[in-house]
Protein backbone atom coordinates (compact mmCIF):
# COMPACT_ATOMS: atom_id res chain seq x y z
CA UNK A 1 0.00 0.00 0.00
CA UNK A 2 1.13 3.62 -0.75
CA UNK A 3 2.96 5.20 1.91
CA UNK A 4 0.83 8.70 2.50
CA UNK A 5 3.27 11.64 2.06
CA UNK A 6 3.75 13.96 4.99
CA UNK A 7 5.37 17.58 4.80
CA UNK A 8 8.38 16.75 7.03
CA UNK A 9 9.24 13.56 5.07
CA UNK A 10 12.17 13.90 3.48
CA UNK A 11 13.04 10.57 1.50
CA UNK A 12 10.23 10.94 -1.15
CA UNK A 13 8.75 7.81 -2.94
CA UNK A 14 9.78 8.51 -7.06
CA UNK A 15 8.81 5.94 -8.97
CA UNK A 16 10.51 4.76 -12.30
CA UNK A 17 8.96 3.60 -15.21
CA UNK A 18 10.20 -0.41 -15.07
CA UNK A 19 8.57 -1.53 -18.61
CA UNK A 20 11.65 -1.48 -20.46
CA UNK A 21 14.82 0.30 -20.36
CA UNK A 22 17.85 1.30 -17.80
CA UNK A 23 15.61 0.90 -14.98
CA UNK A 24 18.04 -0.02 -12.42
CA UNK A 25 20.55 2.74 -12.45
CA UNK A 26 17.84 4.74 -11.82
CA UNK A 27 16.49 2.65 -9.17
CA UNK A 28 20.36 2.89 -7.93
CA UNK A 29 20.85 6.81 -8.07
CA UNK A 30 17.85 7.40 -6.38
CA UNK A 31 18.94 5.54 -3.23
CA UNK A 32 21.95 7.13 -3.21
CA UNK A 33 20.06 11.04 -3.46
CA UNK A 34 18.24 9.47 -0.18
CA UNK A 35 15.14 8.91 -2.01
CA UNK A 36 12.61 6.05 -1.97
CA UNK A 37 11.97 4.38 -5.37
CA UNK A 38 9.68 2.25 -6.35
CA UNK A 39 9.27 0.30 -9.79
CA UNK A 40 6.06 1.11 -11.67
CA UNK A 41 5.05 -1.57 -14.34
CA UNK A 42 0.93 -1.33 -13.42
CA UNK A 43 -1.29 1.84 -13.02
CA UNK A 44 -1.85 0.81 -9.27
CA UNK A 45 2.14 1.55 -8.74
CA UNK A 46 1.35 4.99 -9.53
CA UNK A 47 -0.40 5.52 -6.36
CA UNK A 48 0.76 7.20 -3.83
CA UNK A 49 3.91 8.57 -5.91
CA UNK A 50 6.37 11.82 -5.26
CA UNK A 51 7.42 11.93 -8.54
CA UNK A 52 8.35 9.19 -11.12
CA UNK A 53 11.03 8.95 -13.41
CA UNK A 54 11.04 8.09 -16.84
CA UNK A 55 14.40 6.18 -17.51
CA UNK A 56 16.34 5.56 -20.67
CA UNK A 57 15.42 2.62 -23.35
CA UNK A 58 13.44 2.19 -26.39
CA UNK A 59 10.53 5.27 -26.88
CA UNK A 60 8.47 3.23 -29.28
CA UNK A 61 8.50 -0.05 -27.32
CA UNK A 62 7.76 2.07 -23.76
CA UNK A 63 4.64 3.55 -25.38
CA UNK A 64 3.32 0.84 -26.93
CA UNK A 65 3.31 -1.28 -23.55
CA UNK A 66 1.97 1.85 -21.99
CA UNK A 67 -0.76 2.12 -24.18
CA UNK A 68 -1.64 -1.84 -24.51
CA UNK A 69 -1.17 -2.06 -20.72
CA UNK A 70 -4.31 0.29 -20.00
CA UNK A 71 -1.01 3.49 -18.39
CA UNK A 72 -0.72 5.43 -20.64
CA UNK A 73 -3.62 7.92 -19.79
CA UNK A 74 -3.02 7.32 -15.85
CA UNK A 75 0.64 8.56 -16.66
CA UNK A 76 -0.85 11.16 -18.58
CA UNK A 77 -3.42 12.57 -15.90
CA UNK A 78 -0.89 11.89 -13.20
CA UNK A 79 1.91 14.20 -14.82
CA UNK A 80 -0.70 16.74 -16.13
CA UNK A 81 -2.45 16.92 -12.81
CA UNK A 82 1.36 18.04 -11.39
CA UNK A 83 3.19 14.71 -10.42
CA UNK A 84 6.45 15.68 -10.73
CA UNK A 85 8.36 13.79 -13.82
CA UNK A 86 12.23 13.46 -15.02
CA UNK A 87 12.92 12.16 -18.30
CA UNK A 88 15.97 10.65 -19.76
CA UNK A 89 16.66 10.15 -23.64
CA UNK A 90 13.60 8.11 -24.25
CA UNK A 91 11.75 9.76 -21.39
CA UNK A 92 12.62 13.15 -22.70
CA UNK A 93 10.62 11.69 -26.45
CA UNK A 94 7.69 10.30 -23.69
CA UNK A 95 7.56 13.69 -21.94
CA UNK A 96 7.74 15.64 -25.27
CA UNK A 97 4.53 17.31 -26.30
CA UNK A 98 5.33 16.84 -29.81
CA UNK A 99 8.07 14.90 -31.72
CA UNK A 100 9.27 16.25 -35.29
CA UNK A 101 8.50 13.08 -37.29
CA UNK A 102 5.27 11.92 -39.24
CA UNK A 103 5.16 8.27 -37.89
CA UNK A 104 2.88 8.31 -34.68
CA UNK A 105 3.83 7.58 -31.41
CA UNK A 106 2.56 7.23 -27.99
CA UNK A 107 3.63 10.27 -25.78
CA UNK A 108 2.82 11.61 -22.39
CA UNK A 109 3.14 14.54 -22.57
CA UNK A 110 3.99 17.57 -20.21
CA UNK A 111 6.73 19.63 -21.78
CA UNK A 112 5.39 21.85 -24.26
CA UNK A 113 8.34 20.88 -27.09
CA UNK A 114 8.92 19.02 -30.12
CA UNK A 115 11.81 16.80 -29.88
CA UNK A 116 13.47 14.85 -32.76
CA UNK A 117 14.34 11.22 -32.06
CA UNK A 118 18.15 10.31 -32.81
CA UNK A 119 19.09 13.73 -33.38
CA UNK A 120 22.61 13.48 -33.37
CA UNK A 121 22.93 10.57 -35.82
CA UNK A 122 22.80 6.35 -35.44
CA UNK A 123 24.71 4.76 -32.59
CA UNK A 124 28.18 5.13 -34.28
CA UNK A 125 27.70 8.99 -33.78
CA UNK A 126 27.06 8.62 -30.09
CA UNK A 127 28.92 10.31 -27.73
CA UNK A 128 30.42 11.85 -23.92
CA UNK A 129 31.08 15.00 -23.35
CA UNK A 130 30.51 17.90 -20.51
CA UNK A 131 27.37 19.97 -20.51
CA UNK A 132 26.81 23.25 -18.10
CA UNK A 133 23.43 22.90 -16.75
CA UNK A 134 22.00 26.30 -15.27
CA UNK A 135 21.35 25.73 -11.55
CA UNK A 136 23.96 23.01 -11.68
CA UNK A 137 26.62 23.87 -9.15
CA UNK A 138 30.07 22.44 -9.37
CA UNK A 139 30.99 22.32 -13.60
CA UNK A 140 29.69 20.74 -16.46
CA UNK A 141 27.98 17.57 -16.10
CA UNK A 142 29.45 14.52 -17.50
CA UNK A 143 27.04 13.54 -19.85
CA UNK A 144 26.31 10.36 -22.65
CA UNK A 145 24.47 10.87 -25.48
CA UNK A 146 23.60 7.53 -26.95
CA UNK A 147 21.14 7.80 -29.75
CA UNK A 148 19.86 10.82 -27.94
CA UNK A 149 17.39 13.17 -28.87
CA UNK A 150 17.09 16.52 -28.98
CA UNK A 151 14.18 19.49 -28.79
CA UNK A 152 14.15 21.20 -32.07
CA UNK A 153 11.19 23.42 -31.14
CA UNK A 154 10.15 24.95 -27.73
CA UNK A 155 6.28 25.50 -27.93
CA UNK A 156 5.37 26.60 -24.40
CA UNK A 157 7.05 29.87 -23.21
CA UNK A 158 6.92 28.28 -19.39
CA UNK A 159 9.83 25.59 -20.92
CA UNK A 160 13.05 26.87 -19.57
CA UNK A 161 16.27 25.48 -21.62
CA UNK A 162 18.56 24.13 -18.70
CA UNK A 163 21.76 22.93 -20.87
CA UNK A 164 22.04 22.82 -24.90
CA UNK A 165 24.19 21.39 -27.13
CA UNK A 166 25.38 23.15 -30.76
CA UNK A 167 22.79 25.50 -29.31
CA UNK A 168 19.87 22.92 -29.38
CA UNK A 169 17.89 21.98 -25.91
CA UNK A 170 19.34 19.18 -24.18
CA UNK A 171 18.11 19.82 -20.87
CA UNK A 172 14.46 21.07 -20.07
CA UNK A 173 12.24 22.09 -17.52
CA UNK A 174 8.40 23.10 -17.42
CA UNK A 175 6.98 23.67 -13.90
CA UNK A 176 7.45 20.12 -12.33
CA UNK A 177 8.30 18.26 -15.43
CA UNK A 178 12.15 17.68 -16.51
CA UNK A 179 13.87 16.09 -19.00
CA UNK A 180 17.11 15.31 -19.93
CA UNK A 181 18.62 14.38 -23.75
CA UNK A 182 21.87 12.56 -22.23
CA UNK A 183 21.91 9.41 -19.13
CA UNK A 184 22.96 11.02 -16.30
CA UNK A 185 21.99 7.80 -14.54
CA UNK A 186 24.88 5.86 -16.50
CA UNK A 187 27.94 8.10 -15.34
CA UNK A 188 27.89 8.68 -11.57
CA UNK A 189 26.64 12.20 -11.84
CA UNK A 190 23.73 12.47 -10.06
CA UNK A 191 23.28 16.25 -9.72
CA UNK A 192 20.53 16.05 -12.11
CA UNK A 193 18.54 13.59 -9.88
CA UNK A 194 19.46 15.60 -6.68
CA UNK A 195 17.92 18.99 -8.42
CA UNK A 196 15.01 16.78 -8.98
CA UNK A 197 14.55 15.06 -5.28
CA UNK A 198 15.27 18.36 -3.68
CA UNK A 199 12.52 19.93 -6.38
CA UNK A 200 9.76 17.39 -5.20
CA UNK A 201 10.62 17.68 -0.89
CA UNK A 202 10.25 21.36 -1.58
CA UNK A 203 7.30 20.70 -2.85
CA UNK A 204 7.71 23.48 -5.48
CA UNK A 205 9.19 23.41 -9.02
CA UNK A 206 12.92 22.54 -9.07
CA UNK A 207 15.27 25.62 -8.89
CA UNK B 1 31.82 25.07 -27.00
CA UNK B 2 32.06 24.30 -30.40
CA UNK B 3 30.10 21.57 -32.01
CA UNK B 4 33.06 19.24 -32.91
CA UNK B 5 34.64 19.57 -29.49
CA UNK B 6 31.22 18.43 -27.58
CA UNK B 7 31.37 15.75 -30.37
CA UNK B 8 34.61 14.25 -30.01
CA UNK B 9 34.62 11.16 -27.43
CA UNK B 10 32.30 8.41 -29.70
CA UNK B 11 32.87 5.63 -29.72
CA UNK B 12 33.76 5.40 -25.84
CA UNK B 13 33.20 2.13 -23.67
CA UNK B 14 30.27 4.40 -21.83
CA UNK B 15 28.55 5.14 -25.20
CA UNK B 16 29.01 1.25 -26.42
CA UNK B 17 27.54 -0.17 -22.99
CA UNK B 18 24.67 2.30 -21.96
CA UNK B 19 23.92 1.61 -25.72
CA UNK B 20 23.29 -1.93 -24.70
CA UNK B 21 21.84 -0.53 -21.17
CA UNK B 22 18.51 1.01 -23.09
CA UNK B 23 17.78 -2.40 -24.36
CA UNK B 24 17.45 -3.89 -21.21
CA UNK B 25 13.91 -5.55 -20.70
CA UNK B 26 13.42 -6.15 -24.41
CA UNK B 27 13.17 -8.02 -26.98
CA UNK B 28 15.32 -8.27 -30.43
CA UNK B 29 13.78 -9.71 -33.10
CA UNK B 30 16.11 -11.38 -36.31
CA UNK B 31 14.21 -10.00 -39.78
CA UNK B 32 15.47 -11.01 -43.08
CA UNK B 33 14.16 -8.18 -44.63
CA UNK B 34 11.98 -4.25 -44.02
CA UNK B 35 8.39 -6.08 -43.98
CA UNK B 36 9.79 -8.36 -41.45
CA UNK B 37 11.63 -5.50 -39.62
CA UNK B 38 8.22 -3.52 -39.59
CA UNK B 39 6.16 -6.16 -38.12
CA UNK B 40 9.04 -6.51 -35.22
CA UNK B 41 8.97 -3.03 -34.57
CA UNK B 42 5.17 -2.77 -34.52
CA UNK B 43 4.71 -5.50 -32.26
CA UNK B 44 7.27 -3.66 -29.44
CA UNK B 45 10.65 -4.96 -30.16
CA UNK B 46 13.58 -2.48 -28.98
CA UNK B 47 15.70 -3.93 -31.81
CA UNK B 48 15.98 -5.85 -34.71
CA UNK B 49 18.64 -8.45 -36.05
CA UNK B 50 19.48 -8.01 -39.41
CA UNK B 51 20.96 -11.39 -41.62
CA UNK B 52 20.66 -13.15 -44.15
CA UNK B 53 18.68 -16.10 -43.52
CA UNK B 54 17.11 -17.01 -39.67
CA UNK B 55 18.53 -19.73 -38.34
CA UNK B 56 16.14 -22.46 -39.21
CA UNK B 57 16.47 -21.92 -42.72
CA UNK B 58 20.45 -21.97 -42.47
CA UNK B 59 20.05 -25.15 -40.58
CA UNK B 60 17.52 -26.79 -43.55
CA UNK B 61 19.45 -25.07 -46.57
CA UNK B 62 23.17 -25.14 -45.03
CA UNK B 63 25.82 -23.95 -47.16
CA UNK B 64 28.21 -20.75 -45.99
CA UNK B 65 25.88 -18.33 -44.17
CA UNK B 66 27.00 -14.71 -44.26
CA UNK B 67 26.10 -11.13 -43.58
CA UNK B 68 23.25 -9.80 -45.34
CA UNK B 69 23.81 -8.06 -48.71
CA UNK B 70 24.11 -4.19 -48.23
CA UNK B 71 21.08 -2.97 -50.27
CA UNK B 72 18.72 -5.02 -47.24
CA UNK B 73 20.15 -3.61 -44.34
CA UNK B 74 19.92 -0.17 -45.79
CA UNK B 75 16.05 -0.87 -46.17
CA UNK B 76 15.78 -1.88 -43.09
CA UNK B 77 17.52 0.91 -42.08
CA UNK B 78 15.47 3.05 -43.99
CA UNK B 79 11.96 0.97 -42.51
CA UNK B 80 12.25 1.38 -38.99
CA UNK B 81 13.05 3.99 -36.05
CA UNK B 82 14.38 1.33 -33.53
CA UNK B 83 18.37 0.34 -33.41
CA UNK B 84 19.16 -2.14 -36.31
CA UNK B 85 21.81 -4.87 -35.50
CA UNK B 86 23.21 -6.78 -37.87
CA UNK B 87 25.44 -10.16 -38.11
CA UNK B 88 28.83 -11.07 -39.09
CA UNK B 89 30.62 -13.91 -39.08
CA UNK B 90 33.23 -14.70 -36.39
CA UNK B 91 36.47 -13.13 -37.00
CA UNK B 92 35.02 -11.68 -40.76
CA UNK B 93 36.09 -8.34 -39.67
CA UNK B 94 35.58 -6.84 -42.86
CA UNK B 95 32.34 -7.77 -43.10
CA UNK B 96 32.04 -5.54 -39.39
CA UNK B 97 33.54 -2.89 -41.18
CA UNK B 98 31.07 -3.18 -44.15
CA UNK B 99 28.38 -3.29 -41.16
CA UNK B 100 29.43 -0.14 -39.52
CA UNK B 101 30.16 1.84 -42.58
CA UNK B 102 26.24 1.25 -43.08
CA UNK B 103 25.73 2.32 -39.89
CA UNK B 104 24.28 -0.51 -38.28
CA UNK B 105 24.17 0.23 -34.21
CA UNK B 106 25.53 -3.03 -33.12
CA UNK B 107 27.33 -6.16 -34.65
CA UNK B 108 26.90 -9.28 -33.88
CA UNK B 109 29.85 -11.75 -34.42
CA UNK B 110 27.94 -14.82 -34.28
CA UNK B 111 28.03 -18.38 -34.59
CA UNK B 112 24.83 -18.67 -36.34
CA UNK B 113 26.62 -17.70 -39.44
CA UNK B 114 29.85 -19.89 -40.55
CA UNK B 115 33.03 -18.76 -39.15
CA UNK B 116 35.36 -17.36 -40.95
CA UNK B 117 38.31 -17.64 -39.09
CA UNK B 118 38.96 -20.89 -36.63
CA UNK B 119 41.40 -19.15 -34.47
CA UNK B 120 40.64 -15.73 -33.99
CA UNK B 121 37.43 -13.27 -33.18
CA UNK B 122 37.50 -10.04 -34.24
CA UNK B 123 39.30 -7.27 -32.68
CA UNK B 124 36.46 -5.60 -31.66
CA UNK B 125 38.57 -2.43 -29.86
CA UNK B 126 39.37 -1.13 -33.39
CA UNK B 127 35.69 -0.51 -34.01
CA UNK B 128 33.52 2.29 -33.05
CA UNK B 129 30.34 0.38 -33.48
CA UNK B 130 29.29 -1.64 -30.82
CA UNK B 131 29.68 -5.55 -30.68
CA UNK B 132 27.38 -8.42 -28.88
CA UNK B 133 28.72 -11.75 -29.18
CA UNK B 134 27.35 -15.29 -27.91
CA UNK B 135 28.81 -17.02 -24.89
CA UNK B 136 28.67 -20.66 -23.17
CA UNK B 137 29.85 -20.14 -20.16
CA UNK B 138 31.68 -17.38 -18.14
CA UNK B 139 34.85 -17.79 -19.54
CA UNK B 140 33.72 -17.36 -23.26
CA UNK B 141 32.05 -14.15 -21.60
CA UNK B 142 35.22 -12.39 -20.28
CA UNK B 143 37.18 -13.85 -23.24
CA UNK B 144 34.60 -11.67 -25.48
CA UNK B 145 34.89 -8.90 -23.18
CA UNK B 146 38.70 -8.45 -23.38
CA UNK B 147 38.86 -8.44 -27.25
CA UNK B 148 36.29 -5.72 -27.13
CA UNK B 149 32.54 -7.23 -26.93
CA UNK B 150 30.14 -4.64 -25.01
CA UNK B 151 27.82 -6.71 -24.53
CA UNK B 152 26.96 -10.75 -24.08
CA UNK B 153 24.61 -13.27 -25.12
CA UNK B 154 23.98 -17.05 -24.30
CA UNK B 155 24.36 -18.96 -27.49
CA UNK B 156 21.71 -21.24 -26.81
CA UNK B 157 21.03 -23.65 -30.01
CA UNK B 158 19.81 -21.23 -32.30
CA UNK B 159 17.51 -22.41 -35.30
CA UNK B 160 15.89 -24.98 -32.83
CA UNK B 161 12.85 -23.80 -31.03
CA UNK B 162 14.49 -25.70 -28.28
CA UNK B 163 15.47 -23.44 -25.38
CA UNK B 164 17.61 -26.33 -23.45
CA UNK B 165 20.86 -25.01 -24.85
CA UNK B 166 20.11 -21.39 -23.42
CA UNK B 167 18.93 -22.50 -19.93
CA UNK B 168 22.28 -24.50 -20.07
CA UNK B 169 24.37 -21.33 -20.75
CA UNK B 170 22.13 -19.17 -18.86
CA UNK B 171 22.54 -21.46 -15.97
CA UNK B 172 26.15 -21.66 -16.18
CA UNK B 173 26.94 -18.36 -16.56
CA UNK B 174 24.97 -16.85 -13.42
CA UNK B 175 26.02 -19.98 -11.34
CA UNK B 176 29.84 -19.15 -12.11
CA UNK B 177 29.28 -14.95 -11.08
CA UNK B 178 27.86 -16.66 -7.82
CA UNK B 179 30.72 -18.59 -7.53
CA UNK B 180 33.35 -16.16 -7.86
CA UNK B 181 31.37 -13.85 -5.65
CA UNK B 182 32.66 -15.95 -2.74
CA UNK B 183 36.36 -16.62 -3.90
CA UNK B 184 39.29 -15.20 -2.09
CA UNK B 185 41.88 -13.51 -3.81
CA UNK B 186 43.55 -16.38 -4.59
CA UNK B 187 40.92 -18.19 -5.56
CA UNK B 188 40.27 -15.65 -8.30
CA UNK B 189 43.71 -15.98 -10.30
CA UNK B 190 42.73 -20.23 -10.20
CA UNK B 191 39.54 -19.43 -11.46
CA UNK B 192 40.82 -17.12 -14.24
CA UNK B 193 43.18 -20.12 -15.15
CA UNK B 194 40.52 -22.51 -15.46
CA UNK B 195 38.20 -20.11 -17.18
CA UNK B 196 40.83 -18.92 -19.97
CA UNK B 197 39.80 -15.85 -18.99
CA UNK B 198 41.55 -12.46 -18.26
CA UNK B 199 42.50 -12.11 -14.64
CA UNK B 200 41.37 -8.02 -14.47
CA UNK B 201 38.09 -9.13 -15.57
CA UNK B 202 37.75 -12.06 -13.16
CA UNK B 203 38.36 -9.51 -10.42
CA UNK B 204 35.69 -6.92 -11.73
CA UNK B 205 32.86 -9.73 -11.99
CA UNK B 206 33.53 -11.21 -8.40
CA UNK B 207 33.44 -7.94 -6.48
CA UNK B 208 30.80 -6.27 -8.39
CA UNK B 209 28.66 -9.82 -8.79
CA UNK B 210 27.96 -9.55 -12.54
CA UNK B 211 29.28 -8.59 -15.86
CA UNK B 212 29.99 -5.46 -16.47
CA UNK B 213 27.78 -5.35 -19.51
CA UNK B 214 24.18 -6.43 -20.48
CA UNK B 215 23.54 -10.21 -20.43
CA UNK B 216 21.06 -11.07 -22.94
CA UNK B 217 19.79 -14.70 -23.92
CA UNK B 218 19.28 -16.39 -27.36
CA UNK B 219 18.75 -19.10 -28.86
CA UNK B 220 15.91 -21.45 -29.28
CA UNK B 221 13.13 -19.11 -27.73
CA UNK B 222 9.76 -19.81 -29.24
CA UNK B 223 7.08 -18.89 -26.78
CA UNK B 224 6.52 -16.19 -24.07
CA UNK B 225 6.91 -18.35 -21.14
CA UNK B 226 10.23 -19.37 -22.66
CA UNK B 227 11.30 -15.88 -23.15
CA UNK B 228 9.70 -15.14 -19.12
CA UNK B 229 11.87 -18.57 -17.86
CA UNK B 230 15.11 -16.55 -19.86
CA UNK B 231 14.18 -13.47 -17.39
CA UNK B 232 13.94 -15.08 -14.45
CA UNK B 233 16.80 -17.10 -14.91
CA UNK B 234 18.65 -13.61 -15.14
CA UNK B 235 18.59 -12.14 -18.52
CA UNK B 236 18.66 -8.80 -19.45
CA UNK B 237 16.92 -8.92 -22.29
CA UNK B 238 15.76 -11.84 -25.29
CA UNK B 239 16.85 -11.93 -28.79
CA UNK B 240 14.28 -14.63 -30.72
CA UNK B 241 15.48 -15.74 -34.46
CA UNK B 242 13.48 -17.85 -35.76
CA UNK B 243 10.66 -18.21 -33.13
CA UNK B 244 8.99 -15.22 -34.33
CA UNK B 245 8.78 -15.25 -38.43
CA UNK B 246 8.75 -19.57 -38.40
CA UNK B 247 5.65 -19.46 -36.27
CA UNK B 248 2.14 -19.50 -37.74
CA UNK B 249 1.07 -15.94 -36.43
CA UNK B 250 4.53 -13.97 -36.80
CA UNK B 251 2.51 -10.18 -35.53
CA UNK B 252 0.87 -11.97 -32.20
CA UNK B 253 3.53 -14.09 -31.39
CA UNK B 254 5.93 -11.63 -31.54
CA UNK B 255 3.91 -8.96 -29.47
CA UNK B 256 3.25 -11.40 -27.07
CA UNK B 257 7.20 -12.25 -26.60
CA UNK B 258 7.35 -8.33 -25.56
CA UNK B 259 4.68 -8.44 -23.15
CA UNK B 260 5.64 -11.91 -21.56
CA UNK B 261 9.48 -10.60 -21.14
CA UNK B 262 8.87 -6.83 -19.79
CA UNK B 263 6.39 -9.45 -17.07
CA UNK B 264 8.31 -11.92 -16.63
CA UNK B 265 7.69 -12.51 -13.01
CA UNK B 266 3.76 -12.26 -13.49
CA UNK B 267 2.89 -15.89 -14.62
CA UNK B 268 -1.58 -14.32 -15.27
CA UNK B 269 0.02 -11.99 -18.07
CA UNK B 270 2.34 -14.80 -19.52
CA UNK B 271 -0.62 -16.85 -19.92
CA UNK B 272 -3.06 -14.44 -20.95
CA UNK B 273 -0.23 -13.59 -23.61
CA UNK B 274 0.38 -17.57 -24.41
CA UNK B 275 -3.58 -17.75 -25.83
CA UNK B 276 -4.57 -18.21 -29.61
CA UNK B 277 -1.02 -17.60 -30.75
CA UNK B 278 -1.32 -20.79 -33.21
CA UNK B 279 1.19 -22.61 -34.12
CA UNK B 280 4.86 -22.22 -32.46
CA UNK B 281 8.07 -23.13 -34.89
CA UNK B 282 7.99 -27.14 -34.73
CA UNK B 283 11.22 -27.65 -33.25
CA UNK B 284 14.25 -29.62 -33.35
CA UNK B 285 15.26 -32.26 -30.41
CA UNK B 286 19.03 -32.06 -29.60
CA UNK B 287 19.55 -35.34 -29.66
CA UNK B 288 18.39 -35.19 -32.82
CA UNK B 289 21.59 -32.94 -34.22
CA UNK B 290 25.26 -34.57 -34.21
CA UNK B 291 27.83 -32.18 -33.36
CA UNK B 292 28.46 -30.39 -36.77
CA UNK B 293 25.50 -29.29 -37.00
CA UNK B 294 25.60 -27.36 -33.26
CA UNK B 295 26.16 -23.80 -33.96
CA UNK B 296 27.02 -23.31 -29.93
CA UNK B 297 30.32 -24.90 -30.13
CA UNK B 298 31.59 -22.45 -33.12
CA UNK B 299 33.74 -20.06 -31.19
CA UNK B 300 35.98 -20.70 -28.59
Amino acid sequence: MPTPRTATDDQPLVGVLALQGDVHEHLVVLDRVGARARRVRRTEHLDGLDGIILPGGESTTIGKLLHRFGMLDPLRFAVAGGLPAFGTCAGMILLSDELDQSEPQHLVGGLGVRTRRNAFGRQVDSFDTAVDVAGIDGGPMDASFIRAPKVVEVLDEAVEVLATVDDDPVVVRQGPVMASAFHPEVTGDDRLHTLFVSGIRSGRPAS
Amino acid sequence: MTTSDQHDATGTTRVKRGMADMLKGGVIMDVVDAEQAVIAEEAGAVAVMALERVPADIRRDGGVARMSDPDMIDGIIEAVSIPVMAKARIGHFVEAQVLESLGVDYVDESEVLTPADEAHHIDKWAFEVPFVCGATNIGEALRRLGEGAAMIRSKGEAGTGNVVEATRHMRSITGSIRRLATMDEAELYGAAKDFRAPVDLVREVAASGRLPVVLFTAGGIATPADAAMMMQLGADGVFVGSGIFKSGNPEERARAIVEATTNYDDPAVVAKVSRGLGEAMVGINLDDLSDDQRFAGRGW
